[in-house]
């Protein structure tokens, strides 16, 4: 009995294992292993041309064609790397010899079997090219087959080469090439300030929004569906949208801002970096570009807040309002006594969500403003030393200290998950 | 009658509401003007303090005398009726200053005040004038916020998508001689009108485009529903060492950054010869987004009782034939959230479209707009292209708003 039993717990597990296969497949495959080879690749000296294998390029040309028959035929063969650094191997050059014509005095590098000739190189430095010459004796059945003129022969070169992903030296020179670079801690320090303040901004905006659409009014579903709006968008329109309304000679923000006198001249919001704000006489730097970059964020993704936290405050009871009502309580003490002690632990878990997934962001920094202007993040980084500059290692480096980062936030982030289940 | 008689409190309160709510109409009404006609032009506060004084000072002696009836209402309309007309006259017909008599500074003049006067009365309501607190002052300042932070955040949700629309419907020479007009000009043949439209879908190929993000997201939504389906068949109703641990890990992947994961996947199908394809691209967006079907299917799963699965297995169904004929269509409706969700996100993927598509005949839309970009071509195109993007996603999102809010706040959405 226990020996079927178990049997059966066996046949569960395997028939589970079967159903969770496909999706463990694809993750692994497209998500575990990219992540693993993001850090083999960022100790791996590869630029973004070593993707494309390096190949053996042959070229042939005919120096003399026979007139008559007992002329030769003379064809040259050009063979190159057509990589100037890497190695080939295997370099196999194999050609036909037509009808009616006999090599002349045969070198010792071909092989002639069945009217083709061959010749094979074990190896083939990078940016080696030679030439090699074969006379051909011609005679009456070459000239009453019809032989072309440009390359009678058809050569052909196989190679093959290392995988550089695989095959080139480990190396530190990655990061180290990241960390050097110039403005490497101005990355490093938006990566912490734009998430910081987006997600700040986004909840704060979130909480607002809730609170207003919180009780019963005419509108109210109405305005609730058109809030999401700006997180339902393709990113790709919302930010064109921004960067045009925002532009200082075509934007209509501008446009009015200026008529109405709150500005003196149109400024180009996206591309200045530092600006001066007067505040109560004073004047005080203000970074123009990432503080849009960042009210774009606040305003793409307070709805994402304004969502949680509404159904937080429509699951309170009408009662506790009342009540406080009746101990005469006034908005910021019955704000600060009921919804926010419900809130509070949605406002933690939502702000780290949102600090994580900012952090990680490419696309809206990208399409702002492409990392211009004092707003270049690490994600930006990522793909500017990668596709950028071409230095695929370096860019991977990048991913690793970004990656690093992230797991520390997912620690604090599932710790914290784990205390409000705990609750 | 009643005795009671309305406090200086309760009229200047009354009246401090209506300065507020003066600014804001006549605010609206400047800002529907300028942004639908040529004209600019914003009334200066020295003339909206005063008045809105005024107004709102009518409005709370109007609301205090006639309480308990209708009248009061029509009353209120009416002196804002009466503010209006003397915007209109003191300024001769111009109230907003422009150059020649408008439509909108007529039209406008008279319903800005009316519109002040009954937001001021509505914001009175519950509110003793003769009696007037401290708390009332509090529940006043409140709805006054309310009301401006209503208007901010509408304004602020709609001005985009409304200056798209606007945008995509305006040649460039219009724009460029004033960019604060959103107005179009509708009486123009339709052919001008919606020349970006024709020119993007056709000279630019975007129709080819929507036909290839719509092949992609509903391939997308296939290839992540069935090994999503399965795989929270298999988490929630089969035992199996390591069950609690995949639950946890599905979560883990969820988090794993895009960007982290392009360079890999960039280099190596590149070197398989997967990545300027549709296939390949597909295959990351399934793999992007199996981790949240799954694990919000599994939540949903473990709410629906088993007595029906084990009733099926009884009656001699296999597991296939469960999930087959009991668990799918139990679950229709978190499936189809679910799988609006990743069409959503198929559709608004931008960074690995943007990497490996390369060639124009299976770019998607997101992949287009950016080729649109590179050419130079005039913001109408680019916000034509804007609109096609987003319109089916707009559609899709308002007509299943329900099934959508609902999964949105139980699993949240990858981005």
């Amino acid at each position: 009995m226990k020996r079927k039993y178990r049997s059966l717990a066996a046949q569960e597990a395997r028939l589970a294992f079967w159903m969770l296969l496909p999706a463990l497949l694809i993750v692994a495959s497209i998500i575990l292993f990219p992540v693993i080879a993001n850090f083999w690749i960022s100790f791996k000296s590869i630029g973004l041309g070593d993707l494309r294998p390096p190949v053996a390029v042959i070229r042939e040309r005919v120096t003399a064609f026979p007139e008559q028959p007992g002329e030769e035929l003379a064809v040259s063969y050009q063979v190159r790397n057509s990589s100037r650094e890497r190695q080939l191997t295997d370099v196999i050059i194999t050609a036909d010899i037509p009808e009616g014509l006999t090599p002349v005095e045969p070198a010792g590098m071909w092989e002639f079997e069945n009217r083709q000739m061959t010749a094979g190189f074990a190896q083939w430095e990078g940016g080696r090219s030679e030439t090699f010459e074969v006379r051909f004796l011609a005679d009456e059945a070459f000239f009453q087959a019809d032989v072309p003129e440009r390359s009678p022969t058809s050569a052909e070169v196989i190679s093959s080469s290392k995988n550089a992903l695989i095959h080139s030296p480990f190396t530190l020179e990655n990061f180290r090439t990241v960390l050097r670079a110039r403005n490497f801690h101005r990355s490093l320090i938006n990566s912490f300030v734009y998430p910081f303040m987006g997600a700040l901004l986004s909840i704060i905006l979130g909480i607002m929004a809730a609170l207003m659409l919180n009780k019963r009014f005419f509108g109210q579903g109405f305005l609730r569906g058109l809030y999401l709006f700006p997180y339902v968008s393709p990113i790709i329109a919302a930010t064109f949208v921004w960067v045009f309304f925002l532009d200082p000679f075509s934007g209509t923000v501008n446009a009015l801002l200026v008529d109405t006198g709150i500005l003196a001249e149109p400024v180009s919001f996206l591309s200045v970096r530092m600006t001066e704000l007067s505040l109560f006489g004073m004047s005080i730097p203000f970074p123009l570009a990432l503080s849009m970059v960042i009210f774009f964020d606040a305003w793409r993704y307070f709805p994402f807040a304004f969502l949680f936290i509404l159904s937080r405050l429509q699951a309170i009871p009408e009662q506790l309002y009342e009540s406080a009502e009746v101990d005469g309580a006034g908005f910021f003490r019955k704000f600060w006594s009921i919804p926010l002690p419900q809130i509070t632990t949605v406002l933690g878990t939502l702000f780290l969500l949102r600090f994580m997934w900012t952090f990680n962001k490419f696309d809206d920094v990208f399409l702002l403003t492409g990392g211009a202007a004092g707003t270049k993040t690490l994600p930006i980084e990522v793909y500017d030393n990668a596709f950028g500059r071409g230095n695929i290692g370096a860019g991977s480096a990048s991913a690793v200290l970004l990656f690093l980062m992230l797991g520390v936030f997912m620690l604090i982030y599932f710790r914290l998950l784990r205390e409000v289940d705990n609750e | 009658m009643n005795k009671r008689t309305i406090t200086p409190q309760g009229l200047a309160a009354s009246a401090v509401l209506g300065i507020f709510y003066t600014i804001l109409t006549v605010f609206i009404w400047y800002l529907t003007v300028s942004l639908l006609s040529p004209h600019n032009a914003l009334p200066s506060l020295m003339h909206m303090i005063p008045s809105g004084l005024l107004l709102g000072a009518a409005v709370g002696y109007l609301r205090h005398t006639y309480r308990g009836n209708t009248r009061g209402k029509a009353l209120s309309a009416a002196a804002g009726a009466v503010m209006g007309l003397a915007w209109l006259l003191l300024s001769g017909f111009r109230p907003l200053g422009t150059e020649t008599v408008t439509f909108g500074g007529i039209l406008g003049s008279l319903l800005a005040f009316p519109a002040a006067a009954l937001f001021s009365r509505n914001s009175l309501r519950d509110v003793t004038l003769w009696n007037f607190e401290k708390g009332h002052a509090e529940l006043l300042a409140m709805r006054i916020l309310k009301s401006f932070g209503i208007f901010i955040f509408t304004l602020a949700v709609v001005f985009p998508f409304f200056f798209m629309l606007s945008s995509s419907l305006k040649p460039r020479a219009e724009y460029l001689m004033d960019p604060a007009n959103l107005s179009v000009n509708l009486m123009q043949p339709a052919a001008d009108l919606f020349r970006g439209y024709t020119d993007v879908l056709i000279r630019f190929n975007f129709f080819q485009f929507i036909l290839n993000s719509a092949f992609v997201s509903m391939a997308t939504v296939i290839i992540t529903l069935i090994p999503a389906i399965l795989g929270a068949y298999a988490v929630t109703r089969l035992h199996f060492p390591g069950r609690n641990v995949m639950s946890r890990i599905i979560l883990l992947i969820y988090m794993f950054p895009a960007i982290v994961l392009v360079i890999p996947l960039y280099s190596v199908f590149t070197q398989l010869g997967l990545r300027d394809t549709r296939h390949g691209l597909l295959l990351v967006y399934a793999a992007m987004t199996i981790p949240v079907a799954l694990y919000t299917l599994r939540s949903y799963f473990m709410t629906l009782h088993q007595d029906l699965e084990d009733a099926g297995l009884i009656d001699g169904l296999s597991r296939f034939g469960v999930i087959l004929r009991i668990t799918i269509p139990l679950s229709t409706p978190a499936i189809a959230s679910i799988g609006l969700f990743v069409f959503m996100i198929a559709w608004n993927e931008f960074l690995f479209a943007y990497m490996f598509l390369d060639t124009p005949s299976i770019f998607t839309l997101a992949r287009g707009m950016v080729m649109l970009d590179d050419q130079e071509v005039p913001r109408q195109y680019l916000m034509a292209g804007a609109v096609i993007i987003t319109v089916p996603i707009m559609v899709l999102f308002v007509k299943f708003q329900k099934l959508l809010v609902g999964g949105l706040t139980a699993g949240g959405v990858k981005e």
